[in-house]
């Protein structure tokens, strides 16, 4: 199987670190040869990584290593940037998100993003925050709409907090809380996916064990993959870990084995904070 | 050790309150011309005003107790036409510039409205003289509304595609990663998010074309009565001031003084409302960062 993979990619051209990947059995998303920049600089140069289902990845690595491309081009919003370049196949259950006939609008809708600075809408009531994906998709019914924000929003930990200001602005919650509700938001669509790019970086230690928490508790129905610098919260909440650096993935596995015993001197080098 | 330390900070003390000085000194310099003409508009003006002014038609020269009432509507009427073109026609050619800007259309098409901003508007009222006064064979309150539109719409679409461009794109991007399509993302959430700033350089826009004059004379030319239609020469604010403050008669020059404060009234009220909308505006920004 992996010798395969080597081959295929040496026919595209593509330079492989050989046993960087680890074959994940029951994967939600596989990654092959995934290139990505803006212009003329490339970001990833070619990552091929399977995203376990119903786990939390986490992806960690130096600042500029490319991580959070990476991230960005598992739901198709890297693109957005202007400038933007992506190359090679994301398989989401068998089916290449990046082939012509794959409408992105449907894509996202089926992987959900919670970015790294809450990022509310600032005009919207917490309500219609977390309404805001069904409603702005047509979804007009009371019932349904109170349901799912409802459940959203307990689901991120947040009901409880807000559920007697649901009218209120979004922009007036702290910090950690907009991050919950942003988490909720992302929900209300019932994705399959949630990516996460540095969730909590903005966030206080408190703010940070809720999202954490809320984390754990998700990954019993979705599958979750995290961007984070933080190793400790790598080490926390996620199950497989993978380090990349300088757009390559330098390691992928479990993530006790790869922290206590990392197969790479990379790795450990940076583990122990040597560098990055 | 201290006396240096203690002769620098004297130093910068004083740095610091001669920039301080300097600044005020151009404030009084740049208010000192508006707060001339607003005086003297005000004095020479208030004596005309009563409520004859406002709803009674002009007067000829020396018969007592004219008032500038088609001027006023007609003001209103072509600024509003105006509007009623500009404003769709702006707001879209501003969130094309705003949220297509990959489009090589795009960037053409808001030179170009850099260039027509810049245009006297003069030679605007020369393009509408040819294109619907001719064709019409009449001087107009339409052919007013279509020159002051032209002058309205590159406001319209600069301060639109400004005020969109100040929309973090990260919630363009919140909205898209919700599997919310492009057009939509911009209609709801990006316009909503930007709609203070799109109403002010409306205002603006608005505030301009009421005081414009030169476009006016060739196309609605002005009149002493009431125009019965939009396809009669229609009398305008600026215009009458314009015919009266040039005439040699002192009644006539008294009323373009009272016209005159009319519509510099009618603009500060304007850009009052901008200013009150501005500051919701950036209400609006504190808050989402």
């Amino acid at each position: 199987m992996q010798k395969e993979r080597e081959k295929e990619a040496k026919k595209e051209g593509l330079t492989m670190s050989s046993d960087a990947t680890t074959v994940v059995i029951d994967s939600k998303m596989k990654i092959r040869g995934l290139k990505a920049g803006f212009g003329k600089s490339e970001v990833l140069k070619g990552i091929d990584l399977d995203v376990p289902q119903r786990c939390v990845t986490a992806i960690m690595g130096p600042s500029g290593c490319g991580k959070t491309t990476f991230i960005r081009c598992l739901n198709r919003i890297h693109e957005l940037t202007p400038g933007a370049k992506v190359q090679g196949e994301v398989m989401l259950d068998g089916e290449n998100i990046y082939s012509p006939k794959v409408d992105p609008v449907a894509i996202r809708r089926r992987i959900g993003m919670v970015f790294q600075k809450p990022n509310p809408f600032p005009t919207m009531s917490i309500y219609d925050n977390v309404a805001a994906g069904l409603k702005l998709n047509g979804v007009r019914e009371r019932k349904v709409l109170d349901g799912v924000v409802e459940r959203s929003l307990r689901m991120a930990f947040l009901w409880e907090e807000v559920k007697e200001e649901l009218h209120k602005s979004g922009s007036a919650l702290s910090g950690g809380q907009q991050q919950r509700l942003c988490i909720a938001r992302a929900l209300a669509v019932e994705p399959e996916i949630i990516l996460m790019d540095e969730p909590c970086s903005a966030l206080d230690p408190t703010a940070t064990a809720k999202i954490e928490e809320a984390m754990v508790e998700l990954k019993k129905q979705y599958t979750i993959v995290i961007v984070t610098h933080n190793m400790q919260q790598a080490a926390r909440v996620a199950d497989y870990t993978a380090f990349f650096y300088l757009g390559e993935l330098i390691e992928f596995g479990e993530t006790a084995p790869l922290f206590e015993n990392p197969t790479k001197e990379l790795t450990e080098r940076y583990i122990t904070g040597k560098f990055g | 050790m201290t006396t240096t330390s203690q002769s620098i900070a004297g130093r910068r003390r004083f740095t610091n309150q001669a920039m301080t000085a300097l600044v005020y000194l151009a404030v009084a310099l740049a208010l000192t011309p508006l707060l001339l003409i607003l005086g003297e508009v005000v004095v020479r003006g208030a004596p005309v005003l009563s409520l004859s002014f406002f709803t009674n038609l002009p007067t000829p020269v020396g018969v007592p107790g004219g008032g500038i009432a088609n001027a006023i509507l007609g003001t209103f009427i072509m600024v509003g036409i105006g509007s009623l073109i500009a404003i769709p026609i702006g707001v879209g050619a501003g969130v094309f510039f705003s949220e297509w800007p990959e489009s090589r259309l795009s960037f053409l098409s808001s030179f170009m409205n850099d260039v027509l901003a810049e245009f006297p508007s003069i030679v605007i009222g020369i393009f509408v003289y040819i294109v619907i006064v001719l064709a019409t064979h009449t001087f107009s309150a339409l052919a007013g509304a279509v020159a002051l539109s032209i002058i309205m719409i590159p406001i319209v679409a600069r301060t639109t595609e400004e005020s969109l461009k100040l929309v973090p794109r990260s919630l363009r991007e919140a909205s898209m990663a919700l599997g919310v399509s492009r057009w939509k993302t911009v209609l709801r959430v990006v316009i909503s998010t930007g709609k203070a700033g799109l109403f002010t350089g409306i205002l603006l826009a608005v505030a301009r074309a009421a005081g414009e004059t030169a476009p006016l004379i060739l196309t609605a030319l002005g009149n002493t009565f009431y125009a019965k239609n939009l396809l009669e020469p229609t009398a305008a604010m600026p215009l009458l001031i314009y015919v009266y403050g040039i005439s040699p008669f002192a009644d006539w020059q008294a009323k373009a003084w009272g016209a005159a404060l009319v519509l510099v009234f009618i603009m500060l009220a304007l850009n009052l409302l901008v200013k009150l909308t501005v500051g919701r505006r950036f209400a609006n920004v504190r808050a989402e960062n």
